[in-house]
């Protein structure tokens, strides 16, 4: 069956954790890993007479997020209890925003791989997370741990602007770059600091009525989004070629089965009686404090872009590769700057420096290298002070060191040997070692040239600088061949 | 507009109350017995009147680094069923073979 | 220390006693555990304490006398022993809220409330009996069983703080919290003859009070006089950063008011009462409007004037409170389900069972009954028309009593009640038992102070004389009610 005649309609729900010390709603900390239910106090577990009272740093973040995703910050916005029942829901309700969320009405432009799209983001508004419900611990019995609950969230809802799953994952890198650019979060799916639930419907093409939609969940990577929303379109599409309807459901991906199926749970029971919550009053925000935020603002990744490619003359793909990650942007821009070479800094970062994080040595803050380190490297083999070997030498001990790239190189002797004397000296010993080779290179087989150069650079122990090797070898040639 | 004995149900699963058939009935009647008394509500010109957002005034904010409010004795003091830590509650009978946090549409 | 002398002497006497070293805060707390057994106050008798430890409140008593200063710095309510409702969290002594729910829980946190009576070197002795979760006017809906009214065994004590206000009555405690929604503070203190203060709200922080209804609840003191009241008062107010609806506004000296007082010959000079019209309808109990009279003639004495007012929205209090009070008391209560502390039905199969089986074990019938009718004035289809609805009335209610104290009106008054205590098991209608806060529901839902004084007694029940005033004029109110009972003087209790 071809969905041909079909247009895919998707919107994404994206919720956030916000990257504060605390959780929203009371001080307990929102560290990662923590022992089973060690992070909690009265607000977050519940308790009779406990009370919430709004993190301050978690207002920020949203505000920051919502700014930079183009949206109206209200100046004043409402908490809302959304009332349902659920272990890891301490007190029975969520508190969120309803009616009056914190920001509407934004825009993400994104890259479509056929042109440029603009993706509308209905809202954003703060809410809270809920605790963790582990279901294979215990035979017969779940385990609640409520560490998470009340860690702040932002859910970002788009327009049912997306028409390909590629458009959708698409939109989701760009947000989550935002994201991350704005040190707002750590927006990894894998931790669940970012989730995704799609809004998926199928109508005819043309047609500007949209289909009935169902909401697809679970899925726990932007590939994972995209290949849900593929299937549960061509579903979608075969319902209606046959003339039956689209159920409104909610649908769970099995990342296993790559298959979405119902979720088992009763629909139209779920009236979540949703009303202005009375503890908190409305959250009213200075439009000094609005303003200071916009200024402070950091660079976005597409300015960022754009600056990179215009300052170090790179090209598109390698401005893609160094932006994709803030931290990995602001390294290449320190080695850039201090060497004037951008390029050069390009190759190493995207390079070396990549291949370092990949395997495994995690973040930024572990890294070995220092920019300050690295663009001295690249200095040392502009000035002929290394040969490129060595520099991939010496940079594998400054990074299981941390040492500087100078006393590295002299520590395990790796410096250039520049010296003309010692040069020729090695050049004579190679010609007398290799007297046939040396005949016909001096007798015009200039193709042996590279040959002998690897011979000095044996002898050298990699030490002797090649250009000047191939350059007086040269001379040496027009020496010895003599007139005629 | 009278609350029936379906309507009680349905809101007693709301509410994840146990209401016996038999008390369904009665309980409509109550219910109904006591809107009745705010009918009157409805005569009300509420016009120029909008409902208050929350509470009075507007909210304080904490600082992120205000730090926990302690506990005067342990969790396992007070909590029905603890195992290493964990709140312990019979399985939920809708649960997906799911990671947590993911499907949490209608609940236990 | 002798009983009859414990039963009578002011907070603000033993307080002083004990800082000046005459009198051991230990013997203060014995006395009053002296008088619980005396007056039977436990489930045999008159069962207005649910829990309490001697030994636990002998070795705070302890403390206070080792970290009173030389000069007696122990607090403005040092060795004072206190009741606190059921519904208030304690360190030690329980917090069930009277519902078998929270059976044996004991709190991990205590409210400022409490801590800050501590801090003015209260003792807590007990926790009192109450309706469930402060749901009802009698203490009759309270699953360790009623209340009994110590001026008559067979009548109620008034609800919900209906143990708080008997065991001041009862001279057990000289001061008592109890918490307010509709008026479970004033209305008890009026069928017990003792003064009941809910404050305006968000003065005092609600930090540990176990919501009911949150926009409406309040932590409230009761006392044998208004000086004591007022001491109480001026201990616990003030901002809370625990609370988010506690008010940044400056706490005024109550206490200060009262010096003038006795001194003065026309205290109130240039004071205007207001007397609402819709407070006195024309079935109002004749012996209670005749001691509203006697009450306001006494007032004209003391040199205030006194005006008719028109509060128009009045009789739309109780349906306003009925809809937003279960409403929001159905979204609290959602937290009691077992899985982290307080009661849970074990033996079930599933989660689903434990819930329902938890709370509908757990819950008495008016619990039930108001979460059941809250979920459905909240339920999809019905929001508008209830709670939307009845919020938007609730402005008009408020702004009633706004555009009367703009007016030139300092305070008002009213009767506290429509009637005197009632028997046990008299009222089985729960609209009619609603009825009995028809004076008392409006300055919950505007947030304003309001206060009872006792007025007189008739067929030897009391009767209270409530004052309102504006938001944050605690000051004002304090002052009108020490004047009044000062003016009364016996007669209030006759």
């Amino acid at each position: 069956m071809s969905t041909d005649k079909y247009e895919m309609v998707v919107g994404l729900e994206v919720h956030v954790q916000l990257k504060t010390r605390s959780k929203a709603f009371c001080g307990c900390s929102t560290d990662f890993g923590a022992a089973p239910n060690v992070n909690t106090c009265p607000v977050c577990l519940g308790l009779p007479g406990a009370l919430p009272v709004v993190n301050e740093q978690a207002v920020m973040l949203a505000a920051r997020a919502a700014i930079s995703l183009g949206c109206t910050v209200h100046p004043t916005s409402v908490f809302a209890r959304k009332n349902y029942f659920y272990p890891d829901l301490p007190k029975g309700y969520q508190i969120t925003q309803f009616d009056e969320p914190l920001a509407t009405g934004g825009t993400v432009m994104i890259d479509t791989g056929a042109g440029e799209r603009t993706i509308g983001i209905t809202r954003v508004h703060m809410e809270e997370d809920a605790g963790k419900s582990v279901h294979d611990r215990f035979p017969g019995e779940t385990a609640i741990d409520l560490n998470r609950a009340g860690v702040p969230l932002i859910e970002i809802v788009s327009e049912p602007d997306m028409r390909t799953a590629r458009e959708a994952g698409a939109y989701l890198r760009t947000l989550r770059q935002i994201l991350q650019y704005l040190g707002v979060s750590d927006v990894s799916m894998e931790q669940g600091s970012l989730r995704v639930d799609a809004n998926v419907s199928a109508r005819l093409k043309g047609e500007e009525a949209l289909g009935t939609k169902t909401e697809v969940k679970n899925m726990n990577s932007f590939s994972a989004v995209e290949r849900a929303l593929e299937f549960e379109f061509t579903r979608q599409c075969g319902l209606l070629e046959r003339g039956e309807t689209v159920v409104q459901h909610t649908l769970l991906w099995d990342a296993s089965k790559n298959e979405a199926r119902v979720s088992r749970t009763k629909e139209g029971s779920n009236d979540y009686r949703y009303f202005p919550e009375p503890d908190l009053g409305p959250l009213v925000l200075d439009p000094d404090w609005l303003s200071m935020i916009k200024l402070s603002l950091p660079e976005l990744p597409d300015k960022r872009r754009a600056r990179f490619a215009s300052d170090f003359s790179l090209d598109a793909e390698d401005v893609d590769k160094l932006t994709a990650d803030s931290e990995l942007a602001e390294y290449f821009e320190a080695v850039a700057r201090a060497t004037g070479d951008g390029k050069a800094a390009a190759n190493w970062v995207m390079g070396e420096v990549q291949a370092l994080l990949n395997a495994g040595k995690g973040t930024f803050d572990e890294l070995s290298v220092r920019p300050a380190d690295l663009a001295q490297l690249i200095s040392m083999i502009r000035d002929g002070l290394v040969s490129h070997a060595a520099a991939k030498r010496i940079f594998s001990l400054m990074a299981e060191s941390g040492k500087p790239a100078a006393q590295v190189a002299h520590e395990h002797g790796l410096l250039q040997v520049g010296d003309d004397a010692a040069l020729a000296g090695w050049i004579s010993e190679v010609m007398t070692e290799h007297p046939e080779e040396s005949r016909r290179y001096i007798g015009g087989e200039r193709k042996l040239q590279g040959v002998l150069v690897g011979f000095v650079m044996k002898k050298s122990a990699g030490k002797a600088d090649p250009k000047r090797v191939n350059q007086l070898l040269v001379a040496r040639a027009e020496a010895d061949a003599g007139p005629g | 507009m009278g609350v029936t004995h379906d309507d009680v149900r349905h809101i007693a699963e709301l509410a994840r109350l146990s209401v016996g058939t038999a008390r369904l009935d009665e309980l409509a009647s109550e219910l109904n017995a006591i809107l009745g008394h705010m009918d009157v509500l409805g005569k009300v010109d509420t016009s120029g009147t909008p409902p208050p957002a929350a509470a009075p005034g507007c909210t304080h904010l904490r600082s992120d680094s205000s730090g926990p409010i302690p506990l005067a004795v342990p969790r396992e003091s007070f909590a029905p069923i603890m195992r290493d830590g964990f709140f312990i509650v019979p399985r939920l009978a809708t649960h997906e073979e799911l990671s947590s946090g993911g499907a949490r549409e209608g609940g236990a | 220390m002798k009983q009859t002398d414990f039963a009578d002497m002011p907070a603000s006497v033993i307080a002083a006693r004990v800082a000046a070293g005459s009198l051991d805060p230990v013997q203060a707390v014995a006395a009053s555990f002296a008088m619980s057994r005396e007056k039977k106050s436990g489930r045999d008798g008159l069962n207005l304490v649910l829990w309490s430890d001697e030994k636990l409140a002998t070795a705070d008593a302890s403390v206070l006398k080792e970290t009173m200063g030389p000069r007696g710095e122990g607090g403005s309510l040092a060795g004072v022993p206190v009741a606190v409702k059921d519904n208030i969290a304690t360190l030690g002594l329980p917090t069930t809220c009277a519902s078998r729910i929270l059976a044996g829980y004991v709190s991990p946190f205590e409210a400022t409330a409490v801590t800050r009576l501590r801090a003015a070197g209260a003792i807590v002795v007990a926790k009192t009996n109450m309706d469930e979760f402060a749901m009802g006017s009698s203490t009759e809906n309270s699953a360790y069983g009623p209340a009994r009214n110590p001026h008559d065994l067979r009548r109620v004590t008034g609800g919900s703080s209906g143990g708080s206000a008997g065991a001041v009555a009862a001279g057990i405690v000289p001061i008592a919290l109890g918490s307010e929604t509709g008026g479970s503070v004033r209305q008890p203190a009026s069928f017990c003859g003792i003064v009941g203060v809910k404050p305006t709200y968000g003065r005092v922080s609600r930090y540990g009070l176990v919501a009911f209804a949150s926009s409406l609840d309040h932590i409230g003191v009761m006392a044998r006089n208004v000086d004591d009241a007022a001491l109480a008062m001026q201990a616990i107010a003030g901002l809370d950063p625990r609370d988010s609806t506690s008010a940044d506004v400056p706490v005024a000296p109550y206490c200060e008011e009262f010096v003038s007082i006795a001194t003065t010959p026309s205290p109130l000079e240039g004071l205007t009462v207001g007397v609402p019209a819709e407070y006195f309808p024309e079935m109002l109990d004749p012996g209670i409007r005749a001691l509203c009279d006697r009450a306001l003639d006494a007032l004209r004495s003391l040199g205030a004037k006194i005006r008719k007012v028109a509060l128009p929205h009045t009789s739309l209090a109780i349906p306003v409170y009925y809809i937003i009070a279960p409403a929001e008391a159905s979204s609290n209560l959602a937290r009691f389900d077992g899985v982290r502390y307080g009661r849970r039905e074990s033996g079930t199969a599933s989660l689903r069972e434990m819930f329902g089986d938890t709370r509908s074990e757990g819950f008495g019938p008016e619990v039930t009954r108001r979460i059941l009718l809250g979920t459905y004035v909240l339920s999809a289809g019905y929001y508008d028309a209830y709670y939307r609805k009845a919020q938007s009335v609730r402005t008009l209610i408020a702004g009633d009593f706004a555009r009367v104290f703009a007016g030139g009106v300092d305070v008002l008054f009213t009767p506290t009640t429509p009637s005197t205590a009632f028997s046990i098991g008299q009222i089985t209608d729960p609209y009619e038992m609603y009825m009995s806060d028809i004076f008392t529901a409006t300055a919950n839902l505007a947030g304003v102070p309001a206060m009872s004084i006792p007025i007189g007694r008739e067929s030897g029940l009391p009767v209270g004389g409530q004052l309102i005033a504006g938001h944050f004029a605690e000051a004002a109110m304090f002052r009108v009610a020490y004047a009044l009972e000062a003016a009364l003087g016996g007669q209030a209790h006759q």
